[in-house]
């Protein structure tokens, strides 16, 4: 099935110049390995487009069940240049929790973001 | 050797945080340090800015504000307070605590003052050695920034804290050093861990960037449940309990709102970091990936095993520098069309300026309620159709005049330009606002030392 990452995992971004870091966190032990598996760096850097100008580096820490990314060139400069409305890439985690991934059918995920559009 | 834990505080995660904290850190139960974070990247421009108005400026006024009302308590149960708020002026701020100590009619307090992080005026000899100074992260060439340099500060590490603590400093001001040093030097001074034991330095240095961002580590800003964070209003901020190996619990009075899990933990741990088995500070190299977490209920996780490595042989640098002018213009409008008429006043707003000969190095549009946050990752609206468009247009120029005119010409547009819009958030005349960059730059560690003096009421 095809769900929203936002139902398997939380976030924090944060900015250091024209870098933002993303932590994507796994909400249960059973989803680490999905996400592990389903969010590549390449998969990252597709999905935020020409938002991020750079390359995207991703790191696991599977002490934490987390991954990290990191996308170079990301924030239109930086946060003290920034045109954008969220300057400082705080709420760009969320963005990517918008993507769909899949997930083995026999795999109990509840339901937490808001119902597709239309 | 000391035995039991060090509690320090956060009561800070910015300039600009709740001034409330540090009493509520003070009187909701036993702590022995406060520490408060005011730095951020964009903190020193503006501090630079306020110095160049006011030579007895340039400091986080805001930390006398949050230490006024708790420098009683303080001073009676010999808590130290260490931050960063000295910014561009350490010693102005330094003597502005001495001076509140004494109006306030406590003598004898010792303020420990760091300083040495400002190497303005060592660019050139700099250069002159060889040293690049090329940015880090895109690699140009610093002549390209070099007439338009406005402030330069190297940050420095925990060790001049922990000699300031020694020396028998009760409240400790810095200028730009790592916010994890603020949690590194009370801990250094102690339990005198050696200096090369880099696996403890860096359980200091995690330990520090975990409370270093204020609420963020007690249940603010948590994605992973915040349904469930009672009472943010009286967020307690987060504790870390460092125990003589390294190993540390974080938590929160119990008496305050917030919620300490491991979720929550996490999501800090993550916060503003790269390469997770390199996370470099002056003190140590921390390997995010070394240590465990565990769940000890009521609002404690410990985490053990932190593991680190040496510090990197270069310093950072934060590098600040003139980069132009900046203003936003917005308009709300409303159903229907709003996006094609937020469409039409973009294209309206260039015709202006390019009849004005208004120069424009860039320009940006959001649409807010429909794509400003995420652009094109965002879905359109259900129905396609937006009930209201807050359209938000920002530009750059390389004068202050160029971007003073752009800001004229928002009003004008609710009679003479596309229907349907009222003021909404952005009113009047923006005023514009001067762009003061950021250039992260690397230093031998030779370059900049902290220098400790000790001042008292």
């Amino acid at each position: 099935m095809r769900r929203p990452l936002y139902d398997l995992a939380h976030t924090r971004a944060g900015d250091k110049g024209d870098v933002c870091n993303i932590g994507i966190i796994a909400r249960q032990p059973a989803y680490w390995p999905v996400i592990r598996r389903e969010l590549t760096a390449e998969r990252v850097k597709a999905w935020f487009g020409d938002w991020c100008g750079g390359p995207v580096e991703r790191y696991e820490l599977p002490n934490l069940e987390a991954l990290n990314f990191v996308l170079r060139r990301a924030l239109d400069g930086g946060g003290l240049v920034s045109l954008r409305l969220d300057t400082q890439g705080k709420t760009y985690g969320y963005a990517l929790l918008r993507m769909e991934i899949d997930v083995p059918d026999d795999l109990d995920v509840p339901r937490l973001a808001p119902a597709p559009a239309g | 050797m000391a035995t039991a834990p060090l509690r320090i505080a956060g009561a800070s995660g910015f300039w600009g945080d709740r001034n409330d904290a540090l009493l509520d850190q003070v009187r909701g139960g036993p702590v022995d340090v406060v520490m408060l974070d005011y730095l951020a990247e964009i903190t020193m421009s503006i501090l630079r800015v306020k110095k160049l108005r006011d030579p007895q400026g340039g400091y986080a006024g805001d930390f006398l504000k949050a230490l006024k009302p708790a420098l009683g308590d303080v001073v009676a149960r010999g808590i130290r307070v260490v931050t960063n708020a000295g910014g561009m002026n350490p010693r102005a701020c330094a003597e502005a605590v001495v001076k509140l100590a004494r109006d306030a009619g406590h003598r004898g307090v010792r303020v420990g003052l760091v300083e040495g992080d400002d190497v303005a005026d060592r660019l050139g000899a700099l250069l002159a050695q060889g040293v690049s100074l090329a940015n880090l992260d895109t690699g140009a060439s610093f002549s390209t920034i070099r007439e338009r340099v406005a402030s330069a500060n190297v940050y420095l590490g925990a060790d001049p804290i922990a000699e300031a603590l020694r020396a028998g400093a009760q409240i400790v001001v810095t200028g730009r050093c790592t916010d994890s040093a603020l949690a590194l030097g009370p801990l250094l001074a102690h339990f005198d861990w050696p200096a090369d034991d880099w696996n403890r330095r860096a359980a200091g240095v995690v330990a520090g960037h975990v409370i270093e961002c204020g609420g963020q580590a007690s249940g603010g800003n948590f994605c992973g449940g915040w349904e469930s964070v009672p009472d943010l209003a009286n967020l307690g901020y987060p504790i870390a309990e460092v125990e003589a190996s390294g190993d540390f619990v974080v938590t929160k009075h119990p008496g305050l709102g917030g919620l300490v899990t491991p979720a929550v933990v996490k999501e800090q741990l993550l916060y503003e970091i790269g390469d997770p088995r390199a996370y470099p500070t002056p003190d140590a190299t921390a390997d995010f990936t070394s240590f465990s977490l565990e769940d000890l209920g009521r609002d404690r996780v410990r985490i053990s095993g932190v593991r680190g490595g040496p510090p990197p042989e270069h310093l950072k640098v934060s590098i600040s520098y003139q980069d132009g002018w900046t203003n936003a213009v917005g308009l709300t409008f409303v159903w229907p069309h709003a996006v094609e008429r937020a469409r039409a006043t973009e294209k309206l707003l260039l015709d202006r300026c390019r009849k004005l000969g208004i120069e424009i190095d860039e320009h940006h549009v959001d649409w807010i309620g429909v794509n400003a946050a995420h652009g094109a990752m965002a879905p359109p609206p259900p129905g396609g159709e937006p009930n209201e468009v807050l359209f938000r247009m920002a530009i750059r120029t390389r004068d202050r005049e160029s971007a003073k005119r752009f800001g004229e010409e928002i009003a004008p547009l609710v009679l003479s330009g596309v229907p349907g819009a009222c003021s909404g958030l952005l009113t009047g005349r923006p005023e514009p606002r001067a762009i003061v960059n950021f250039w992260p730059a690397l230093v031998p560690r030779s370059a900049a030392h902290g220098s400790v003096e000790v001042l008292e009421s």
